[in-house]
């Protein structure tokens, strides 16, 4: 189908509206828009409590704090504090890589969780907590830290995990972290990255004798937010360490509490997942006067403007290496590009994922040709949406906290030739005959980020985009009769 | 009441931002942007307004403020 108007977008939103009854209609007619680079007034509300009884892909604070911020920190054991499903299920789901031996000094693959039982909930878990603290000293000597992620009960039976951490601290001189991360709270992830950062600000930058001592340079940056799906992390890592740059932490992904201690130090914050990390951000700016810069490395194009954002903050030297690293890679995007884009050239996507990628990703699609022609937030703000309308294409679908019909019909209307989103989606997608990318996880591919990356990605899409089994939905029986005649003949 | 911060953008212009609701916006007017009184009635370019209590000099900004609503659009 050839691209929509903006009445043609109009009235499709209006159309996919119609079954809702009239109150949940109101509602959800606030979360979707046809983007329109030249209005300027706020298009898309976000940020809102999802409408009971339709489907929805968030998560919760717990995931939010566990999953995204605290989790990848691989030197610090991470309770699961509560029931043992929380926990459990969502062990080792993100692919977040990382370098160390697990179950001596790193432990980003195991899951610590305090099991509560009736009894627990009954008399409370404090004595747990603390005995659980004890034991993990014990068996695993090398860990740094320990954080206490709370799950729903926590917070509904009142515990004082604060007082039972700064108890336990004092014994092992050792910091415990105890983040109020029940699920509960907030409507979706995202207040679970505020509140993770919030804990990080009061724990580990407030810490007496956090730290290590080492010798600044005039070169220190660090990477917050970065995403380290399938190893992200390393292919930005080496692009800053490239211009000349010393990368002195790593949020969260492959990171360690040594390194958020010494964040402070920084001259300049690189924050890539800002709907995760910004908060965190904002406070060093203010507080240690920090400055912080968005970027995005996705696609060559987006590489280069941000390379040579970064640059700016710094002096020539840094500047010469932004342009000898675009320079460097420049031979490698151009086969890349040569290779996939005519196989790809002007194929449309629509993209459904969470925290930054519903904008961040677009520069790696326009490099190779394709267009977006809708994308949407699990759980953005404001400030995201308003960040994505410059990026997207006029009469594009915007969507916050799109349910699964509404979704459906989109695809169903737009036909696009490929989508992005998540795992409870791929399979309904696939059976509707439409190639899919798990852009969670990058499909258990990646790593995405960085020049590297890139390949990786053009190769990922046309492998999904070109795969011959699209040709084959229809089965024989179903196909038009000259054609099968044709084919014995 | 509430906390809010107020920053700088690359242009020197003023930035509003509230966490709770993250909301980030431009702000259009200053009551107060002297040396000797800075603060006052804010306006921001969504149409809502806030007050900060003025200070005595110009701060560093970034900084956070209690900040309470004046009212305008309502989101």
């Amino acid at each position: 189908m050839a691209t929509l108007s903006k009445e043609e977008a109009a009235a499709l939103i209006q159309e996919v509206l119609e079954v809702y009854p009239e109150k949940a209609q109101k509602d959800r007619a606030k979360h979707l828009a046809v983007n329109d680079q030249e209005k300027t007034t706020k298009c898309v509300t976000s940020n809102r409590k999802s409408l009971p009884g339709v489907m929805t892909i968030r998560g919760c604070a717990y995931a939010g704090s566990k999953g995204v911020v605290w989790g990848p920190i691989k030197d610090m054991i991470h309770i699961s504090h509560g029931p043992v499903g929380c926990g459990q299920y969502s062990r080792a789901g993100r692919r977040n890589y990382y370098v160390g031996h697990t179950g001596v000094d790193t432990f980003g693959d195991m899951n610590f969780t305090s099991d509560f039982q009736e009894k627990d909930i009954v008399f409370g878990g404090d004595k747990k907590l603390a005995k659980l603290i004890n034991e993990i000293d014990g068996l695993f000597p090398l860990a740094r830290g320990i954080s206490v992620q709370s799950e729903c009960p926590i917070g509904l039976i009142g515990d004082d995990i604060e007082a039972v951490s700064k108890k336990g601290a004092a014994e092992l001189s050792k910091p415990i972290v105890p983040v109020r991360c029940e699920g509960f709270r907030g409507v979706s992830q995202s207040l679970g990255h505020h509140i993770a950062n919030d804990a990080i600000r009061d724990w580990v930058f407030e810490r007496e004798g956090g730290g290590t001592a080492f010798e600044s340079s005039p070169y220190d940056v660090t990477i917050i937010g970065d995403y380290n799906i399938g190893g992200d992390a390393w292919s930005s890592r080496i692009l800053l360490e490239e211009m000349g740059l010393r990368v002195i932490a790593q949020w969260s992904g492959d990171g360690t509490l040594a390194e958020m201690e010494n964040t402070p130090k920084a001259k300049l914050n690189l924050l890539h997942c800002y709907r995760s990390m910004n908060y965190i951000s904002r406070h060093m700016e203010e507080k240690y006067g920090i400055p912080w810069v968005e970027y995005n490395f996705f696609g060559p194009t987006k590489i280069a403007e941000s390379l040579r954002a970064i640059a700016a903050f710094f002096d020539d030297h840094i500047k010469e290496g932004a342009e000898r690293v675009i320079a460097k890679y420049q031979p490698l995007v151009d086969a890349v590009i040569a290779k996939y884009r005519p196989r790809l050239e002007g194929k449309r996507v629509m993209l459904y994922v969470g925290g930054l990628r519903p904008r961040h990703v677009i520069g790696s699609y326009e490099d190779l040709g394709m267009d977006v022609v809708g994308t949407g937030y699990e759980f953005g703000h404001n400030d995201d949406y308003d960040r994505t309308v410059p990026e997207m294409g006029n009469a594009t679908l915007l969507y916050d906290d799109v349910t699964g019909f509404e979704f459906e019909e989109f695809v169903k209307r737009v036909k696009p030739d490929m989508i992005g989103s998540g795992v409870k989606e791929k399979y309904i997608f696939q059976k509707m005959g439409v190639p899919f990318r798990q852009m969670h996880s990058w499909d258990y591919s990646g790593p995405y980020h960085g020049y590297d990356g890139f390949a990786i990605f053009a190769r990922d899409m046309d492998m999904t985009l070109n795969n011959p089994c699209w040709k084959n939905l229809t089965p024989p029986w179903l196909k038009p009769v000259e054609e099968e005649q044709r084919a014995i003949a | 009441m509430a906390n809010i911060m107020i920053s700088q953008d690359n242009g020197g212009s003023l930035l509003f931002y509230l966490p709770k609701k993250d909301l980030e916006e431009r702000i259009v007017s200053l009551e107060f942007t002297g040396p000797e009184k800075w603060g006052g009635e804010l306006q921001l370019a969504n149409g809502q307004s806030y007050f900060i209590d003025p200070l005595e000099r110009t701060p560093k900004l970034p900084m956070s403020f209690r900040a309470r609503r004046l009212g305008g659009a309502e989101d």
